[in-house]
C-alpha cells in the first residue's frame, strides 16, 4: 500500500466515521481534526474503524488526541502500527 | 477545601454508530465490566458513561491527551446512584492531583447525555 493509498483510505475512514461539517478532501494533511468538528467519541468510531480497515490494533498508549489529530498524524501511526514498530 | 468541575456531552447517535459499526469491539475498548453490566447495551446510558469519562478527564485536567478509557468507570451504588471507580493512570493521576473524593452525576434525555464531575482536592 503506498502512501497515497493509506492517505485514501484513511480519508475514507474520516468521512464515514469523523463526522466533520467539512469535506475531509479539503483538509489540509497537517489540519486540526478537532477543530474541524470531531468529537471525542467520534475520535473513539475513528479509531475502531482504522483498526478494521489496516488490521492494526492501537494499544492504550496511543490512544491519543495527538494520534487522532490530523490525517498526518494517523498516517504516521498507521505506518509504526504496520510495521510493527509500536 | 478547593474543588474542580468537569463537564461532557454526548450526541447517543454517535454510540448508536459505535454500537451498529464495532459491537462487542467497541464496548469492550472503551467500557469496564461493571458498565457493561449496568447498561446491557442502552446507548443512552452508554453516551452517559462516555461523557463521565471525559468529564473526569476534565476534572483531574487532562483534556488533552486521554486516559485509558476503561481506566475510567462509573460503578451504580445499592440505590442505584452512580459514583466512578479509577484505575491505573486515572487513579494514579487522581492521586497526583490529591484528589480526596469524585462526585458524579448523568442525565441523557432528546438525543444527548451529559455528565458532571466534581473533585474535591486536599488531603
Amino acid at each position: 500500500m503506498t502512501e497515497d493509498d493509506v492517505k485514501t483510505e484513511i480519508q475514507r475512514v474520516l468521512r464515514d466515521h469523523a463526522r466533520l461539517p467539512v469535506d475531509v478532501e479539503q483538509l489540509q494533511d497537517h489540519a486540526d481534526l478537532f477543530q474541524a468538528g470531531m468529537t471525542s467519541h467520534a475520535s473513539v468510531n475513528v479509531m475502531l474503524a482504522l483498526e478494521d480497515a489496516f488490521d492494526i490494533e492501537f494499544p492504550d498508549q496511543m490512544l491519543k488526541a495527538s494520534v487522532f489529530q490530523t490525517v498526518a498524524s494517523i498516517a504516521d501511526a498507521v505506518g509504526q502500527l504496520q510495521a510493527g514498530v509500536v | 477545601m478547593p474543588i474542580a468541575v468537569g463537564i461532557d456531552l454526548v450526541e447517543v447517535d454517535e454510540v448508536e454508530a459505535a454500537l451498529h459499526s464495532h459491537g462487542e469491539r467497541y464496548l469492550r475498548r472503551i467500557y469496564t465490566d461493571h458498565e457493561r453490566h449496568d447498561c446491557a447495551g442502552d446507548p443512552r446510558r452508554l453516551a452517559a458513561r462516555f461523557a463521565a469519562k471525559e468529564a473526569t478527564m476534565k476534572a483531574l485536567k487532562r483534556s488533552h491527551d486521554p486516559l485509558p478509557w476503561r481506566s475510567i468507570g462509573v460503578r451504580l451504588g445499592a440505590a442505584g446512584e452512580p459514583a466512578l471507580e479509577l484505575s491505573g493512570a486515572a487513579a494514579a493521576l487522581a492521586e497526583d492531583r490529591a484528589v480526596s473524593s469524585l462526585s458524579v452525576s448523568l442525565t441523557h434525555e432528546r438525543g444527548v447525555a451529559a455528565a458532571v464531575v466534581i473533585a474535591e482536592c486536599g488531603r
